[in-house]
């Protein structure tokens, strides 16, 4: 498995999703904005930041970085995209996943510890997490308000793209529509979530729940692999 | 070219007093023309010179055998084994907070990351200690609603966690409230950077934003001056912060330090690029030559002394050697940053400043920096202070807790209601705590724990300070918030390193203010030689004074210390039921200053409490 982590300028959980990438036994490596090559990674992840500072609207101009062309092909050819906090907003801009990611309702940035709910768990995101168990991880964004129309909300979920939601006791911490923590595109291979599920890879960290979404992609791109060496000697 | 001003001699507008002037006079054998004052005017501000601290300064303890960098560098560091060593230090933003808090917090955040890249390390933590007035004013709320928004707005970008600190409030801080903010970094020893220009003929290189008109004289004017009724009028002289833009200097300058492609890196700040090449040749013993057409403008028609002085932020000076220009220009491209060769090291001494072929200033560097006047201030205790009424007198009962609060249970309750002990999470949660996936500990705990990658240890940070003991004795005072803070730093099972401390005070030229300042110093001073912690950095703060008085002696204290392993690890008390709790140390009599003082007022008996260091 081979995970590239786009380096946006402004970007700053980009180390943070390498370290939790490699701490799942991945290969991993930084990709340069301007380089639009992927470098054979299996999973593209965008991470956390504020890429060009995010002063005009979060994600807004990443979405027209080099790179992006390249990950909208791969996203296209089936590939694996996760897009974490200004990943998820830049994935959103970008029209890779659907919805806004408005100010949060307290209209100030929110660092919190929240509990997530898995929706499902036969994705490549979510398939190592173990059966009712939710997932405790940080959020921090000053945008991270899930929106979309209701009825577009209402296909959504009809569809079963929406990954992640808000649990209690902590609930929702910024106002996100029906709790919504991370969705899915079309095609489930592309995934967008506000919390960080790389800064909470360690025990040590306060908790390491993050890690079994990055296990969860390491596990499904060594089968998918097998199962095409398996195709090709058959 | 003349500089325009109210009426009056040109020095004075600038801060300069006539004796000043003279001093100038007998260093450079002449009149100095404008350029040349404006210079000086802001590197002989107290704010640039410590010129009235210096003296009582160097009576600190800063030595110790594994102090890689003390006083006078950006940072102290210090080595952790393992070839890595900790840089870290405590810098206040007070004056331009309380004219624009927003950008005067923020500034504050991003002046102390470039203190800390600068050495070669990279920024892993924040804390910001934060003193405000009456909590209920209208003007405290717009206060600290601006200072914690800038203070994350600026560390949350830059992807540096904020990680602790503390909030007071008190009513002497309400039209003077300080905002001081520590940082720290961590970094490898190879690659400690000193903010040197040794070598005639390398180049000065300015890389990062362009300089405009933005914090002119923001040393001399606002940082060296008390406050009154014309502060308002000087907000032009506060810096605007871009974190974005901070972020790129960031890796562009951690690359260049990793590449080997500095010889010496400096941060501009307060006088701006003055202060950086002045600084930055005095150390090395050389000169440099600044070519005023090469500085990248964001404005058009600045005059000299504007660019000279100027105060535009995210700005870093690198002196080169000519044959790495290429990759410098590089490195700075690919990060999108600005960067253009301002000078060249010369072996003469002097600082000069040319525009085509004409010189517009010739001053020695040292004149500037190290040859700064030193001022030795008078100190006299106060007649009267702030403390416990006369024996006899009638008792000054407070009206937050009626009758002295006898009843134990109102008297919990009512502390931990109260504005300095209630929660902070309405800070807290305005900072980001996590990004960089080191921290242990945060928030709210006493001590910040942050994790090294790739090794069992963890750094460990605290800041507190003692400002109402201060009131009744500032030798306390301060000596009381050193062994806070490093009491705070070992129950992490931490060994405490070094001290770093930012010294918040009203006017030196007045003996009463500045005998609070120097019995501060020699509080700290002695506690850190009872410790053991060597002192390695920190910054002073005078002038913190308004109309209605001057603030609480406050010298904020920082402490980082060093877990070898996390596994050993103290977590937080009170972790199951059943354990038992056991006071260490004697409990004795010692109100004053204290939160139930603060609340249920002065008894005649009440004193501050007792330190056996």
């Amino acid at each position: 498995m081979r995970v590239g982590v786009v380096v946006f300028p402004g970007s700053n959980c980009d180390r943070d999703a390498l370290h939790a990438a490699r701490l799942a036994g991945a290969e991993s490596e930084l990709l340069w904005h301007e380089t639009p090559d992927l470098g054979g990674a299996d999973l593209v992840v965008l991470p956390g930041g504020f890429a060009y500072g995010d002063y005009l609207r979060a994600g807004v101009l990443a979405r027209f970085s080099p790179i992006m062309g390249a990950v909208r092909d791969h996203a296209a050819r089936g590939g694996l995209v996760l897009g974490i906090c200004n990943g998820f907003q830049v994935l959103a801009e970008a029209g890779l996943v659907p919805g806004a990611l408005l100010r949060n309702a307290s209209l100030r940035f929110e660092h919190r510890w929240v509990r997530l709910s898995v929706e499902r768990r036969d994705t490549p995101f979510t398939s190592a997490i173990p059966a009712g168990r939710e997932l405790r991880l940080p959020v921090a964004h000053g945008e991270g308000n899930y929106f979309l129309p209701d009825h577009e909300l209402d296909v959504l979920e009809a569809r079963d793209r929406v990954l992640f939601r808000y649990a209690p006791p902590e609930g929702n911490p910024n106002g996100s529509a029906r709790d919504i923590a991370g969705v899915l595109d079309a095609g489930g291979r592309v995934c967008g979530l506000m919390p960080h599920p790389e800064r909470a890879a360690e025990a040590i960290l306060g908790s390491d729940d993050g890690l079994l979404v990055f296990r969860s992609l390491v596990e499904s791109a060594a089968a998918a692999t097998s199962a095409r060496a398996a195709a090709v000697v058959a | 070219m003349t500089i325009a001003t109210p009426a009056g001699p040109l020095h004075r507008a600038l801060g300069l007093t006539d004796a000043e002037l003279a001093a100038i006079h007998e260093r450079l054998g002449r009149d100095p023309n404008d350029l040349e004052l404006a210079m000086f005017s802001v590197m002989w501000s107290e704010h640039c010179s410590y010129k009235s601290s210096k003296p009582l300064l160097g009576t600190l303890p800063t030595t110790g055998e594994d102090v890689v960098a003390g006083p006078g560098e950006n940072a102290g560091v210090i080595a952790i084994g393992d070839g890595l060593a900790v840089a870290f230090k405590l810098e206040s933003h007070n004056h331009p907070s309380a004219v624009e808090p927003y950008q005067g917090a923020a500034t504050g955040v991003g002046g102390i990351l470039r203190d800390i890249f600068t050495m070669g390390a990279r920024p892993i933590a924040v804390l910001d200690a934060l003193k405000f007035g009456d909590p209920s004013a209208p003007r405290t709320r717009h206060l600290v609603r601006g200072v914690v928004r800038g203070v994350g707005g600026y560390g949350n970008c830059v992807g540096v966690p904020t990680v602790g600190g503390e909030l007071v409030f008190d009513a002497s801080y309400a039209e003077n409230p300080l905002v001081n903010v520590m940082a720290i970094g961590l970094l490898e020893e190879r690659h400690l950077t000193r903010a040197a220009a040794p070598g005639p003929g390398n180049l000065a290189v300015l890389y990062g934003s362009t300089t405009g008109r933005d914090g002119i004289g923001g040393a001399s004017v606002l940082a060296s001056a008390s406050f009154d009724e014309a502060s308002a009028a000087k907000r032009p002289t506060v810096q605007v912060g871009d974190p974005f833009a901070e972020k790129l200097l960031i890796e562009a300058s951690l690359e260049l330090i990793g590449g080997g492609l500095v010889e010496g890196l400096q941060d501009l700040g307060a006088a701006g690029i003055t202060c950086a090449v002045s600084e930055t040749a005095d150390r090395a013993g050389t000169g440099i030559v600044v070519d005023l057409d090469a500085v990248p403008r964001r404005e058009t028609g600045m005059a000299p002394f504007e660019v000279m002085i100027s105060e535009s932020q995210e700005r870093m000076l690198a002196i080169v050697r000519p044959e790495r220009l290429a990759a410098v220009l590089e490195v700075c491209g690919r990060w999108a940053i600005p960067a253009a060769v301002i000078g060249r090291v010369t072996d003469d001494g002097l600082i000069r400043v040319v525009s085509g072929e004409e010189e517009l200033a010739r001053i020695p560097a040292a004149a500037l920096t190290s040859e700064a006047i030193v001022h030795h201030r008078l100190s006299s205790p106060p007649a009267r202070t702030r403390s416990a009424p006369a024996p006899g007198a009638p008792e000054e009962p407070g009206d937050g807790l009626p009758e002295r609060g006898m009843d134990p249970g109102a008297v919990l309750i009512a502390l931990i209601g109260s504005a300095n002990l209630g929660s902070r999470a309405w800070v807290t949660t305005q900072y980001d705590e996590t990004v960089g996936s080191d921290t242990v500990e945060a928030g709210e705990r006493s001590a910040a724990v942050l994790r090294i990658k790739g090794t069992t240890k963890a750094l460990v940070a605290a800041t507190d300070a003692q400002a109402q003991v201060a009131v009744h004795d500032p030798y306390l005072g301060a000596a009381l918030a050193v062994a806070e803070c490093a009491r705070n730093v070992a129950v992490t099972g931490a060994r405490p390193l070094g001290v770093t401390n930012c010294l918040n005070f009203g006017n030196p030229e007045r003996p009463e203010a500045f005998w609070r300042f120097a019995e501060s110093v020699r509080g700290l001073g002695d506690a850190c030689r009872a410790l053991g912690l060597p002192v390695t950095g920190g910054n002073v703060s005078f002038y913190n004074e308004s109309p209605v008085g001057a603030i609480a002696p406050t010298a904020q204290i920082g402490v980082v210390g060093l877990l070898d392993d996390i596994g050993l690890r103290v977590g937080p008390a009170f972790r199951a039921a059943g354990d038992l709790a056991v006071l260490v140390g004697e409990a004795g009599p010692g109100l004053a200053g204290s939160a139930y003082a603060a609340l249920a007022g002065l008894a005649s008996d009440d004193r501050p409490p007792s330190l056996d260091i």
